[in-house]
């Protein structure tokens, strides 16, 4: 497939137009949304006005962006002036954004052109896209499977040839499981590089946007370009963004690699095995292997599970019915906001909302909430650790590869535990990257790991990109 | 410590959260909270004295903006996006009631 800055040069020469390239990316989604069901909504309207200007700027010779032309889906918790944003709940349906996210102003300037808002998790949580009120995302390489979660859409488009890029957001995992599931790359930034202005908050600690590409080159550029401080946003980091697509080609040699065993330990075979096939290309290629432990990792999951609940039950508690998405009328105020809630939100929501408001409840704050901030702190300082040590660590994205529709939705640990080897990096605030190196025994693509400090996406797509080019990519 | 975690406190939660659960929710919830608090006793048991919490990642500070007047969402467009509005501002159903 055309790569998101082949496109983008072709469009700005004139070798191809936006036009063209919008029209490709939705004869494909016609061909398989019904099927995958990736898009929530197409904004065919606003698309081809977008590719249109971008058309109309080449030919009067005015400079285009970096991603000139280039069709880019956008996860469905992200706001879009005027287009219908519903993370995937029943609460929103219907409710159009008065503003859109940073993110979006930015790539909108860049020259990408948004084709639709994708499918995901309800409110983003979930691990497999089978939360979402409006059905499941297919995985496009095996539609009898997930496509992971909760970025599960914007995954299956690229995936799926819909779109070169997408956007989404990863609280605990929720853009390296989908990319390791579906074969792509995806990252994780570190908390801050990217203006959460507009993404509709699930645990504003631990959220952050990010890239999916079928490439580490289009996942440095995407991120390029969405990256950098934002005054909308109080927790954005105060510089510009990094030079990233220039550092991809930069290699490994010389840097030193922890493969971290508690980012390993647990996972099927072929995933272990695919790790450790990284790892020696990333030995050939130059680098310092060291195994390493991080105890503290083994209660990432825990805490997150009180964490991210207790942020999300204050978050969601402006679902109410009075100021936007759904209303259901009843007697007094407070019977509306209960009868509103109880219809608009799904069980896995409700889950998380009652586990959440548990957690910070009298008596038990302490114990749940107040430890897990702690442990919070610990992590920090075990990865702190790490990297006096080392300079980026490995590991397994997922402890499997795509698993089938229903084999986890019934056991909530089961299902958490997916994202058992992603949640520590969201707790650290760091970096990492997960990028497809090898198969499993179902031809599935298994997805390598790379973590690093806060401010190391270069250095981790640098990695990633010496993995890709041992695959022949 | 979450074998403590009863129905009743379930139904507590709920009404807290402002949500209603019907009998078999409130059993499967109770349940499903069980064990993901079991999970959660490994952290719960941790002996963290003289740990501080940890909120944000990098300790940035607040951040405020300069007192200036600036453009602002409309109101009007973002009255229109909610279930009920009258006279500019949201509408809801009556907070109070009778006078007794």
């Amino acid at each position: 497939m055309t790569s998101a800055i082949d496109i983008a040069r072709d469009v700005a020469s004139g070798a191809t137009s936006a036009e063209a390239q919008l029209e490709k990316s939705l004869e494909t989604i016609a061909a398989r949304n019904e099927e995958l069901n990736v898009f929530l909504y197409l904004d065919q309207e606003g698309a081809r006005a977008q590719a249109r200007a971008v058309d109309a700027k080449v030919r009067a010779g005015e400079p285009v962006g970096p991603l000139a032309g280039v069709p880019i889906a956008l996860k469905d918790n992200l706001c879009q002036r005027g287009v219908p944003t519903t993370c995937s709940s029943k609460i929103l349906e219907g409710w159009r954004p008065p503003y859109s996210a940073t993110v979006i102003e930015r790539v909108l300037a860049a020259g990408a052109v948004a084709v639709g808002k994708t499918n995901l998790d309800e409110f983003a949580m979930g691990s497999s896209t089978e939360t979402s009120a409006f059905g499941p995302t297919r995985n496009p390489l095996d539609p009898s499977r997930v496509p992971g979660g909760s970025s599960g859409g914007s995954a299956a488009a690229v995936a799926a040839k819909m779109t070169t890029i997408s956007l989404g957001s990863d609280t605990g995992g929720s853009i390296r499981q989908p990319a390791a599931l579906c074969g792509l790359v995806g990252m994780k930034p570190t908390y801050g590089l990217v203006s959460r202005y507009g993404l509709i908050a699930f645990s504003s600690s631990l959220d952050q946007i990010g890239p999916f590409a079928a490439n580490v080159a289009d996942a440095a550029l995407l991120l390029e370009v969405i990256a950098g401080h934002d005054p909308m946003d109080s927790t954005s980091l105060p510089e510009p963004a990094p030079s990233l697509l220039a550092h991809v080609n930069d290699g490994v040699a010389g840097k030193r690699v922890g493969v971290v065993r508690e980012l390993i330990e647990g996972a099927d075979d072929e995933v272990v095995a695919a790790v450790n096939a990284a790892v020696d290309v990333l030995r050939d290629a130059g680098a310092e292997v060291v195994e390493l432990s991080i105890p503290e990792t083994r209660l990432g999951l825990s805490a997150y599970y009180l964490l991210a609940p207790a942020e999300a039950s204050s978050n969601l508690a402006r679902f109410d019915g009075v100021r936007y998405g759904l209303r259901v009328d009843a007697e007094d105020v407070t019977a509306m906001n209960e009868a509103t809630r109880t219809m608009g939100f799904g069980a896995e929501v409700k889950r998380r909302i009652m586990l959440g408001t548990y957690a910070l409840s009298a008596g038990y704050y302490d114990a749940y909430y107040g430890q897990a901030l702690k442990v919070r702190t610990q992590m920090i300082h075990a990865f702190r650790d790490a990297y006096q040590k080392v300079d980026f660590l490995i590991g397994a994205t997922t402890p499997s590869v795509a698993f089938k529709f229903g084999e986890k939705s019934d056991n909530p640990m089961a299902m958490y535990l997916s994202d058992v080897f992603t949640i520590p990096t969201n707790l650290a605030g760091e970096a990492a990257v997960s990028v497809p190196f090898g198969h499993g025994a179902t031809g599935l693509p298994i997805g390598v790991q790379l973590l690093g400090p806060g401010r190391s996406e270069a250095m981790l797509f640098a990695g990633a990109r010496v993995l890709e080019v041992a695959e022949g990519r | 410590m979450s074998a403590e975690l009863t129905r009743d406190d379930v139904a507590k939660v709920a009404r807290l959260a402002r949500l209603t659960l019907s009998d078999a929710e409130l059993d499967l919830f109770t349940e499903q909270l069980r064990g993901i608090l079991d999970h959660a006793e490994d952290i719960a048991a941790l002996n963290l004295e003289g740990v501080t919490a940890t909120a944000h990642p990098f300790g940035l500070t607040n951040v405020v903006r300069a007192d200036e007047v600036r453009e602002s969402l409309s109101r009007d467009e973002v009255l229109a996006a909610a279930p009920d509005a009258r006279e500019g501002r949201f509408a809801v159903p009556r907070i109070l009631g009778e006078a007794p």
